[in-house]
């Protein structure tokens, strides 16, 4: 019996898990943004001393993830499952990123929603019995990300205004069933929402029907009232994806447009920082969130966030064959007090 | 207040078909304007010419005949493009060019040399040699094969 279950889509946990530390890492772009001071470490230069982009990716995950092991004074040995994942091919920068562990692990891919696939997945292992001690990740690297999805870096071309900047950067989260909080309440799981955008160059427009279908689902059944929230953050909608889901969800009767952000609208300045659209990329409400968001409910400027990273489900291929882009959103309620 | 059914393709479809949210998106997003696009385009573009055409001025005050002239100008500026692609200042140029740094010789330069830099990771086989053409591919692909066209239909009409 399915009692922890509250609709299709939501569930509420017996235990909230406790989220006791987290870590980022970004670019020097990022660093240059106006979240700067709430990054664990910020990158000179892109590729970190490494020979690729990929490599320079997957280095950057395997810092955070050591990173947020060592800041909570726990070691390999005390964490029970890994759940990590990217924006690449078969999901390689987390693969590299876990191999030396010796951590059980389980990869993910959810676009750019991995960071809220991670927490939510993390958190069920937890609550459900099955783990103590679960880090939940993801990353992703601007240069890799062109490379695999759209020009070489060198290529003179214009970017279109609604195109977003992929986040070089990468979080971690490390999960535990007992703590002092912040605590996973809620998770309101995403399912595919396609209103046939087949241009990559606005996946913020791809997206915002999904974020604005897990975000009413999520109010529909939990009984929550958007008031008691500080603050509803959608993952890398951007300043267009951003609008057209507020709209959407006015429309639906849900007014929250005075509580409703975006990490890839904060995460970059959009008027000295040339990055169109705004960011995106797993990194992206990855290091915001293990950043500034955890930092902010911990000090108790937030009491309660919604947090929801959004994906755009598409691949290379399927853009070539003319493919719609599927968008998803998981929706998860992190909040500083258990009750 | 809230819209009671479970699915959200209905809801979706209650406030806007497939069609409308396209045609609404369309109107969301911003759009570049064409005025600025085309001055830069314009300006840039008529600057890279007009190197082009110094060092073909040069190059026929040395003394060279014209076929040597137009051939030694389109290599300066093809090295001038690759250059500039190296050194990460093509890109930059593009940026606000758009076709007017696209167009002329210099583009197909970047074209080539862009991936060139991009899949040296992947080795000098599988990377460089295979990837070189990945931008520049289809415009020798459709641009030999319509001159062959051309040419067919110039020989049967003229017979020359």
């Amino acid at each position: 019996m399915a009692n922890k279950k509250l609709s299709k889509q939501t569930i509420k946990f017996d235990n909230p898990p406790s989220i006791i530390q987290t870590a980022s890492i970004v670019g020097p772009k990022e660093g240059e943004g106006p979240l700067a001071r709430y990054f664990d470490e910020i990158l000179d230069d892109e590729l970190w001393n490494e020979k690729s982009w990929e490599k320079a990716e997957s280095k950057i995950l395997r810092e955070c993830i050591n990173k947020v092991v060592k800041k909570s004074a726990k070691a390999f040995t005390d964490v029970n499952y890994i759940l990590a994942g990217d924006l690449l091919n078969q999901c390689i920068s987390s693969n590299y990123a876990i191999r030396e562990t010796d951590v059980p692990f389980f990869g993910l891919y959810g676009a750019c929603s991995t960071m809220s696939e991670s927490l939510s997945l993390a958190a069920m292992i937890i609550d459900g019995g099955f783990a103590d001690y679960v880090i939940a990740a993801a990353s992703s690297h601007f240069c890799s990300a062109e490379r695999q999805f759209r020009v070489p870096l060198e290529l003179g071309t214009q970017r279109p205004l609604t195109s977003q900047w992929t986040v070089t950067g990468a979080g971690a989260s490390l999960l535990s069933s007992s703590g002092n909080g912040p605590y996973i309440t809620h998770v309101t799981t995403g399912k595919i929402i396609d209103m046939g955008i087949n241009d990559s160059n606005n996946m913020g427009a791809a997206m915002a029907p999904a974020a604005a279908d897990t975000i009413y689902a999520h109010f529909d059944s939990t009984g929550i009232l958007p008031d008691s929230y500080d603050l509803i953050i959608t993952g890398d909608l951007g300043y267009v994806g951003l609008e057209i889901a507020s709209d959407i969800l006015s429309k639906m009767g849900l007014k929250i447009s005075d509580k409703l952000t975006d990490c890839g609208v904060m995460i970059f300045d959009r008027e000295h920082q040339d990055v169109h659209a705004g960011g995106s990329g797993c990194g992206c409400c990855a290091s915001v969130f293990n950043g500034y968001l955890y930092n902010q409910i911990t000090s108790g400027n937030f009491n309660k966030i919604l947090f929801v990273a959004t994906g755009a489900l598409m691949s290379p291929t399927s853009i070539q064959q003319g493919e719609t882009i599927p968008g998803i959103a998981h929706a998860v309620t992190i909040q500083k007090n258990r009750e | 207040m809230l819209i009671q059914t479970d699915n959200m393709e209905a809801r979706m479809d209650s406030l806007f078909t497939k069609k409308e949210y396209q045609d609404y998106v369309k109107k969301k997003s911003p759009n570049t304007s064409i005025i600025k696009n085309v001055i830069w385009a314009f300006i840039v573009g008529g600057i890279i010419c007009t190197i082009g055409e110094a060092f073909s001025n040069f190059y026929v005050a040395k003394g060279f005949d014209k076929d040597t002239v137009s051939n030694l100008t389109s290599m300066t500026m093809i090295f001038l493009g690759a250059f500039l692609t190296g050194i990460n200042v093509y890109d930059e140029i593009g940026k606000r060019a758009g076709a007017g740094s696209i167009v002329p010789i210099t583009g197909f330069a970047n074209s080539i040399v862009s991936p060139a830099m991009e899949y040296k990771s992947e080795g000098y086989i599988l990377g460089v040699g295979s990837k070189m053409f990945i931008i520049a591919g289809p415009v020798l692909v459709f641009g030999i094969a319509s001159s062959v066209i051309i040419g067919i239909l110039f020989y049967i009409f003229t017979g020359v």
